[in-house]
């Protein structure tokens, strides 16, 4: 009989935390130190040989890392993940391990703009090439899929907002190609969606947005899902080969379901070395704290301001899955029945001048670039996240020119609604 | 027993209940599974004999090494066995032919062989397959945590530290 599994909230809390052994201090310890002490060589060697577990540099691991490490690895219902410095890096690591020059992956249009940038420029540096798929058809993924396609990547509820991605469908097609599946499940965080119980094999994380869930501190996580077979699969050598760099061991026989997170950590981030601060894993992992509460006061707060906007005259639309018009809704009810998220867009009728206009006239919701915060925020994206992007591109994003983004806060929401009805009608 | 996934439980009284280990296809090559699980268990206090006839009476990690199952001398209390599925077979059949009998066989990851577990668990022998010891010693002592790794250990319990160096924890039950 296996054991019992926590629930969410007392995951949130406890998973990957304990009395500190030393000092039985609650609270996690901020390992603020970029070194460990060693017993003696042979366990130093041992550290490096990846013979033994534990904290050599933190570069490549640190005990405040790890508790939020695990953490959202149990969130997600992972096998095990690996913070970094950002969700850029998270990406970047997490493509690392997969592509050699040369290589591959197909991604959905409908992604945040930074990762849209990532893939398409700074990639090439590498070899590594992308092909882009509608996620609102499947099919799509398929068609772009060839003999050098190495992973496949969706965001489960899409930037700029309101959109629901069908995981399992896409996952299916990853499957039946042997391929794994990588999910950017920042929007949702674990609380509404858990990708891996839908197909995907690797979940990346902006740790930056609802997870830290306060704006202070940036981070990105990478999770394992365990799912993936890497053993002998010669397209993965960072997983299936001997690796030089620690004696010819093969990562994907030593560490099991959780070989691909250990790839990350001992490959790509020990060289590239984009580590997260253990200063900022400690705000990181004490937001997680209250991910449930907040993501449902999130959702909640949304699908009123929502409801409100959808009734302005000055608002021709409304993208908001929660919304039961709302051509997502269907698929927002399969996959995130809670509630579909706090950031979704809206466009005004006054196009790309009101939408400069509102964000200059809002005094409660924040212009800045940034989502899942307490606060409030707004940008307008065509001007700002979304304008390194064509005409073309931002439009198949959805970062037109009268889209305005909002990520709605914990304030309460008749507040909220008092300030974008006066900033509309100042515009 | 379910062999698709077992009790922390299970384990842990596996892994706390063994002091003497035979390990089947121990290597000497540092980077392979079948050296570092020796020299972790050695580490761990458990007393490990290497099971592999191309490196009998020499030694891997400080512990040394018979030829056979057979030759190692006294009674040991779990095998564990590094051989493919099928290999996995004959090998049970050896540890159950041993005088005391082992009290666990223990296949390491990716090898699982059913009927073979049978005729151990008929035979009043515990059988785990399809994990590593040292994997399930660092998850139940919290030790794999450091690694980032999902433990899937919930507790507001102080881990116990093993007292013999740095950064090293033990399985004991948390007070």
């Amino acid at each position: 009989m296996a054991d019992q599994q926590p629930g969410f909230s007392t995951l949130a809390i406890h998973a990957g935390a304990a009395p500190d052994a030393a000092t039985g201090a609650r609270a996690t310890p901020i390992y603020q130190t970029t070194s460990f002490v060693f017993d003696d060589v042979d366990h130093a060697a041992s550290l490096f040989g990846l013979q033994a577990f534990g904290n050599i540099y933190s570069r490549i691991g640190n005990p405040t890392n790890a508790v939020l490490e695990e953490r959202v690895a149990a969130l997600e219902g992972g096998t095990a993940a690996l913070a970094v410095a950002s969700g850029h890096a998270a990406e970047f690591l997490t493509f690392h391990a997969l592509m050699q020059p040369g290589d591959e992956f197909v991604a959905a249009t409908k992604l945040y703009g930074g990762s849209i940038n990532q893939f398409n420029h700074s990639y090439k540096n590498f070899g590594w090439s992308v092909r882009w798929a509608d996620s609102d058809d499947p099919a799509t993924f398929e068609a772009a899929i060839t003999e050098r396609t190495k992973a496949i990547f969706v965001e489960s509820i899409a930037n700029p907002g309101g959109v629901i991605v069908d995981i399992a469908a896409i996952a299916e097609i990853a499957r039946r190609h042997r391929i794994p599946l990588i999910v950017d499940n920042t929007m949702a965080s674990p609380y509404l969606i858990r990708p891996f119980e839908h197909g995907a094999d690797i979940v990346v994380h902006s740790a930056t947005k609802f997870l830290g869930g306060h704006g202070n501190s940036i981070g990105g996580i990478i999770v394992d899902g365990g799912t993936f077979n890497w053993a002998g699969d010669e397209r993965y050598p960072m997983l299936s080969k001997p690796r030089p760099e620690y004696g010819g061991m093969v990562l994907g026989e030593t560490f099991g379901n959780f070989a691909f997170a250990i790839a990350c950590r001992v490959l790509g981030l020990r060289d590239l070395g984009p580590a997260l601060s253990p200063f900022n894993a400690f705000m990181l992992l004490t937001g997680i704290e209250t991910l449930p509460l907040r993501m449902q006061r999130h959702s909640d707060n949304a699908l009123s301001v929502a409801e409100h906007l959808q009734a302005h005259e000055a608002i021709s639309w409304v993208s908001y899955p929660g919304l039961r018009t709302d051509r997502y809704h269907n698929l927002a009810a399969r996959y995130c029945p809670k509630g579909a998220g706090a950031v979704f867009t809206f466009g005004l009728k006054g196009g790309y001048d009101a939408g400069v206009r509102l964000v200059s006239n809002l005094r409660l919701f924040s212009h800045l670039a940034n989502i899942g915060d307490t606060r409030s925020l707004v940008i307008h994206p065509a001007s700002t996240t979304h304008r390194q992007l064509t005409d073309e591109q931002r439009t198949v994003a959805g970062a037109g020119p009268e889209v305005v983004r909002i990520s709605v806060g914990l304030e309460d929401k008749e507040d909220l609604i008092a300030d974008l009805d006066q900033a509309l009608a100042a515009a | 027993m379910n062999h698709d996934s077992y009790p922390d439980a299970y384990i842990r009284s596996i892994l706390q209940g063994v002091r003497t280990v035979a390990i089947v296809g121990a290597s000497i090559n540092p980077a392979r599974p079948s050296f570092i699980v020796v020299k972790y268990l050695a580490e761990r206090g458990y007393e490990v004999i290497g099971v592999n006839p191309g490196l009998a009476g020499g030694t891997i990690a400080g512990c040394p090494v018979v030829a056979r199952l057979a030759d190692v001398g006294k009674p040991v209390d779990m095998v564990e066995i590094f051989r493919n599925s099928e290999a996995a077979g004959p090998v049970v059949d050896e540890a159950l032919a041993l005088e005391p009998k082992p009290r666990v066989i223990w296949m390491q990851l990716s090898v699982r062989n059913d009927e073979a577990a049978a005729r151990a668990e008929a035979a009043g022998v515990q059988v785990v397959m399809n994990r590593c010891p040292k994997i399930e010693y660092g998850r139940l002592s919290g030790e794999i945590g450091w690694q980032g790794v999902n433990s899937r250990i919930l507790s507001a319990r102080k881990p116990q530290l093993s007292g013999k160096g740095f950064q090293k924890l033990t399985i004991d039950s948390r007070r």
